[in-house]
């Protein structure tokens, strides 16, 4: 299994609760605004601790209440790419790009940078300062700064939502390569059937 | 200018000098207590840190001189460890001055500190950052305009501190007399007024200067995104 996620979580009114067993390839969390889908990647990341539960990626606990363990967001290695790209503002391209890399283990590391700006076209962008990009570009870098951080697994939390239509399409298709190519699991955010339909190798469906 | 004048401009930055870096840690601290924390008495905290600010000076200097004359709990205790008295030295005209500084600093960087984009610093942690990474790399990079605002603020407030010093050490020359206090005791004197001018004009010079200063570095921390002092 890639993913074994049981959680509950208390969020204000509301109750999150997911129970989810995922294989490998994209997993796709669908649901409509407000059911709870970011708050479930966040668990994951490690960045909101859950009630209750466990959450395991790829055999590996990274959450389990019962047993007392909670590993901290820096050791999960966990490749998160947010809806909107949260690049460095006080740094270039490249350093947001080798932020990740710079503090992974050498051994965890297997992409280089030159692979990376290669397999996704920004080479072009490296010395430039993360408010001249364009959301598609930025959008690239950002998927570019998770994917050098040697993660073993991915969380795209929405990454097309603040794209136009065409730039849409290119990081679909970033998105699809990055599923077949590196073969790492996915956990993809996302309230667009069409995005769902053409990305996802398996379906959870939320609220 | 006179060589006392002169002296008297070197005692003051001196004394402005060491109150800032006195205060610049401590003022970070609570800046980052206060717009990160969660604590019971934080509303009580907020208001003592603002305390001086809102205080007259001269009560500010009573209650230092309370604390560390010679009979107060503070001024014992550095007698008896450290052999250390205040009063009527520069270093008690420094405290003075850091603690007239604190509000205005700590006000500053709070503010900066609450600016900074809480969701860099999540994304800091999914790439591997520690919290202390996270501090070093994100936090206070993007909170560095604010912060340097906020000291050259406690240093322009420094030169200008004036009624806690005079009330706490006195106004010794060589010792404790600082700008503010060489104008009044000028002022005192009939025949003193180019002396009182030069000393103004010092006084607008530097302040002028650490302002720029600010801006300058604030330009440099804040390449590429246009942070700004003023």
């Amino acid at each position: 299994m890639s993913f074994e996620i049981a959680v509950a979580r208390r969020l204000g009114s509301a109750q999150i609760a997911l129970d989810l067993r995922a294989g490998p390839g994209l997993t796709a969390l669908f649901g409509p605004s407000g059911a709870g889908k970011t708050s479930i990647l966040n668990m994951v990341a490690g960045l909101l601790r859950p009630d209750r539960g466990r959450i395991a990626v790829a055999g590996e606990t990274l959450f389990d209440s019962a047993a007392g363990i909670d590993c901290p967001p820096e050791r999960r290695r966990a490749g998160y790419v947010f809806q909107d790209a949260r690049l460095f503002p006080h740094r270039r391209v490249r350093d947001n790009l080798l932020y990740g890399w710079r503090l992974a283990a050498p051994a965890h590391r297997w992409m280089t940078l030159d692979e990376a700006t290669g397999f996704l076209g920004i080479a072009p962008l490296l010395d430039r300062w993360p408010r001249t990009l364009s959301g598609g570009e930025a959008q690239r870098v950002a998927i570019g700064r998770a994917l050098l951080s040697g993660p073993r697994f991915l969380l795209m939390d929405e990454p097309l939502a603040a794209l136009d239509m065409p730039r849409r399409a290119e990081i679909m298709a970033v998105i699809a390569r990055i599923r077949d190519e590196l073969g790492l699991p996915i956990l993809y955010v996302s309230h667009d059937r069409a995005e769902v339909d053409r990305l996802a190798s398996q379906v959870v469906t939320l609220g | 200018m006179t060589p006392e004048e002169w002296e008297i401009i070197a005692l003051s930055l001196k004394v402005s000098g060491v109150a800032v870096l006195l205060t610049l840690p401590v003022a970070f601290a609570l800046a980052w207590l206060l717009a990160r924390g969660r604590f019971p008495g934080k509303l009580l905290l907020d208001a003592l840190v603002h305390l001086p600010l809102v205080l007259p000076p001269v009560v500010t200097g009573w209650l230092l001189l309370l604390a560390f004359g010679p009979h107060g709990p503070a001024g014992r205790l550095l007698a008896d460890w450290f052999g250390v008295t205040l009063l009527f030295r520069w270093p008690g005209a420094a405290l003075a001055a850091a603690i007239m500084a604190l509000p205005l600093m700590v006000r500053a960087m709070r503010l900066s500190i609450e600016a900074v984009d809480r969701r860099l610093e999540q994304a800091a942690r999914t790439l591997g950052a520690s919290p202390a990474h996270v501090l070093r790399t994100v936090s206070l990079p993007l909170a560095m305009p604010g912060l340097i605002a906020g000291a050259v603020l406690g240093f322009a407030r420094s030169i200008g501190e004036f009624g806690a010093t005079i009330t706490f050490v006195s106004n010794v020359p060589g010792e404790t007399r600082t700008i503010p206090l060489a104008i009044y005791s000028a002022l005192q004197v009939p025949g003193q007024e180019s002396a009182v001018t030069r000393l103004a004009l010092i006084a607008v010079l530097l302040s002028l200067a650490a302002l720029v200063a600010s801006e300058w570095l604030a330009r440099r921390t804040g390449a590429g995104r246009g942070g700004h002092v003023l």
